[in-house]
């Protein structure tokens, strides 16, 4: 199987979103942050410790990573002690391509709690990346996103910018119940438009500070930036990212920037105003701000990238329906990934499979102009 | 392999070097050429929790038949290694003491550590006050975190992935606490089983675990000769550099010196030891194959009772009036036990998250 992956095609419009620091870089201060003043036990996984530090750098100059064997059954389960013998681990799943072999044990660690009658809890972390957008082919563009929100007793978090990123990290590390940390891969090199509370202003200073050197790396150590906090975003809470009044449109990940990107230009081009939720925790989730939103708009799109059966946008799309029915003046819609065994290499093919921006902005019009 | 009990019952001269205590109070067992001795009163002990077992899980397969429970299964035929198990563990809460990753047929090692019957029959019932898991669960799915024993779930051979992680957090914390983690033979062909082997034998890290197979021969149904062409189980974990051996598990005095031994090089070097135990299964799998007791099988308590008997540690009558006891009380707890509530609905959201009550969402 192949595992390692560099991260250099990576959409370039994506890229210039921001100047400070990226998602890969706010989860590595996240997890310093963890080690330091959180109580973080282990770092691990495949590679997680030196001398790569993750394979898209996220775990780069950590005190307490350490390279696991090459087994997520064995992972997950290492986690899982860890959690029930009362320390604290961030544990990775190198792609969440490779997760699914671990599904007994994720629920199992997701149901230990409910079914000990609340006698246990396991505080532990599971981080993957996810999704498309670097060109991965079969295994290393699979979301995980409607798999995991199947598994009750996770919370599940998915974030679209470094700062959320950063803020979701630290509150998964101080839960006492299981996290799962969904990293949309395509975003993990994105430059972030807010400032991490205690980041460096000057983005360069933060690179010579934190980003380990090419070539040999065995006398390196980061430079932590002093001010870093346990800044913390509530998990279970959305942020509207764009008000508007015409359409809700509920995403997360990598398709967040995207809808976000696409809804200030059918403002200012055709004068469509969507508000725009990124949902960030998938589970709990924000019901009370989708509600309110759609009985302002009463009109929905719910956009994700995983495929579309059983997709956990029709959850909230189902939910949407039942219980604002008579609020709704159009047809609410999903936008989701194509129903197939997997993402297509080639360029058209992955842009088949998934949503992309002329399929987001297409819908969004649609759901907007379709008479009441 | 056949165990030989040979008694020097009050005998000073047979003042062992495990003994303690008065010698002119010690009998002496010989198993194979093992010099292993333990006090009449040890003896005494095991005996009574071999039967408490033994007792309580026929307990459960009449309340399973006689529909006062949905699914029996459960651990008749293994109490003759899980009973000296559950006598030796290092019983606590958190790392200074021994974490246990077990299965469902470990019922005379959690009673060997001294849980009340009841809290099993209260499972079997699945009442409102069933302490494991308040209805939730079958029979057997203990969970006691004031003991360390983890959730007991029906899935196969997933507690050896998880005894990874308790080991290597006694590992950093230091101490002579350690992880033990039990299963049966078939489940051996699970992933977790070699993923266990692996992380404990790692050379960067290696991992204060006792690793338990106890091997009955039988997967549900199927026999294990035909699945399995490994002669040893515990052959798999030589070739990890794994200390390991094959005992037989129905033979006391056999399986107590080996979990000592096992035990005090695990605490000692903080390395993985693998014991494989030849067991019965008396009972069959589980309710779903009947739950009527198999003959052929060799009965580890009627070996014991045979060699108390001959050493005169113990009278027949002595023990029949044991399990008579025993009969009466598990009968007197389970007619309890059917006028205690069921959970009420309206929890059944609570502990989805830790500390939640309610759907909360």
């Amino acid at each position: 199987m192949l595992r390692r992956f560099t991260t250099t095609s990576i959409l370039a419009r994506e890229e210039k979103v921001g100047k400070m620091a990226t998602i890969a870089q706010a989860i590595r201060m996240a997890l310093h942050v963890g080690e330091t003043k959180l109580g973080v036990t282990d770092i691990f996984g495949e590679d997680v410790g030196p001398p790569l530090g993750g394979v898209f750098t996220a775990t780069q100059g950590l005190t307490k990573t350490w390279n696991s064997p090459l087994d997520e059954r064995g992972i997950i389960g290492a986690a899982m002690g860890i959690a029930l013998a009362g320390d604290r681990c961030v544990a990775e799943i190198q792609f969440c391509d490779y997760i699914y072999n671990t599904i007994d044990l994720l629920k199992l660690a997701g149901n230990a709690c409910w079914a000990s009658n609340g006698d246990w809890n396991l505080p532990m972390t599971v981080m993957t990346p996810v999704g498309s957008g670097i060109r991965g082919a079969i295994y290393h563009s699979h979301s995980f996103d409607a798999t995991a929100t199947h598994i009750p007793g996770w919370k599940i978090v998915m974030p679209s910018n470094a700062l959320d990123a950063y803020g979701l990290l630290i509150a998964c590390m101080k839960d006492p119940n299981p996290t799962m940390y969904l990293k949309p891969k395509a975003l993990l090199r994105v430059k972030g438009e807010d400032l991490i509370p205690g980041e460096p202003e000057n983005e360069k200073e933060l690179r010579d500070r934190i980003d380990a050197p090419l070539g040999d790396r065995t006398q390196w150590k980061p430079k932590w930036p002093e001010g870093l906090t346990d800044f913390t975003i509530e998990l279970g809470k959305g942020k509207i990212v764009k008000p508007g009044k015409q359409v809700t449109v509920v995403s997360y990940g990598r398709t967040l920037p995207i809808a976000k990107q696409v809804a200030q230009e059918l403002e200012a081009q055709e004068g469509i105003s969507a508000e725009v939720i990124d949902l960030r925790t998938l589970w709990p989730y924000d019901w009370a701000m989708i509600s309110e939103s759609i009985k302002k708009t009463r009109r929905a799109v719910f956009i994700n990238e995983d495929t579309e059966v059983s997709n956990f946008g029709e959850h909230l799309l189902r939910r949407a329906v039942e219980e604002h029915f008579y609020d709704l003046v159009a047809r609410p819609r999903l936008l989701a990934g194509a129903f197939l065994p997997g993402v297509g290499l080639a360029d058209p093919l992955e842009a088949a499979s998934v949503p992309q921006a002329d399929s987001i902005r297409d819908l969004i019009r649609e759901v907007a102009k379709e008479a009441a | 392999m056949k165990s030989h009990l040979k008694v020097a019952a009050r005998t000073a001269s047979a003042s062992p070097e495990r003994s303690k205590g008065n010698q002119d109070n010690v009998t002496q067992l010989k198993s194979n050429d093992s010099k292993a001795r333990i006090s009449p009163e040890v003896l005494t002990r095991i005996h009574d929790v071999m039967v408490k077992s033994r007792v309580l899980e026929e307990r459960l397969i009449k309340m399973y038949k006689q529909s006062d429970g949905y699914f029996w299964i459960g651990g008749p035929g293994e109490e003759a290694f899980n009973v000296p198990l559950g006598l030796q563990v290092k019983k606590g809460e958190g790392k200074d003491y021994d974490y246990l990753h077990l299965h469902y047929r470990s019922s005379a090692i959690v009673l060997a550590m001294g849980a009340e019957p009841i809290g099993s029959i209260r499972q079997m019932k699945n009442v409102a006050t069933d302490p494991y898991s308040g209805g939730r669960n079958f029979s057997n799915h203990y969970s006691i975190r004031k003991w360390n024993i983890v959730p007991i779930s029906s899935t196969i051979e997933t507690q050896y992935a998880s005894a990874i992680g308790t080991a290597i957090a006694q590992k950093r914390h230091g101490g002579t606490g350690i992880t033990i983690v039990n299963g049966g033979d078939a489940g051996t062909a699970e992933g977790e089983f070699a993923s266990c082997l692996i992380w404990a034998s790692r050379p960067i890290n290696p991992l204060p675990i006792l690793i338990i197979v106890t091997n009955n021969s039988y997967g549900i149904s199927t026999p294990s000769e035909g699945q399995h062409g490994e002669k040893q189980i515990s052959d798999r974990a030589r070739a990890f550099g794994i200390e390991s051996r094959t005992i037989n598990g129905n033979d006391v005095e056999e399986s107590y010196q080996a979990i000592q031994e096992a035990m005090d090089y695990i605490r000692k070097e903080r390395k993985p030891f693998f014991i494989e135990a030849r067991v019965s299964r008396l009972y069959g799998h589980s309710s779903a194959s009947g739950a009527n007791f198999v003959g052929g099988e060799a009965d580890p308590l009627v070996l014991f009772e045979k060699k108390l008997e001959e050493s005169k540690v113990m009278t027949r009558k002595q023990m029949d009036e044991l399990r008579d006891r025993y009969t009466q009380e598990f009968l007197d707890m389970a007619k309890q036990v059917k006028q205690e509530p069921m959970p009420d609905a309206s929890t059944i959201y609570d502990y989805v998250y830790f500390g939640q009550r309610g759907k909360g969402w």
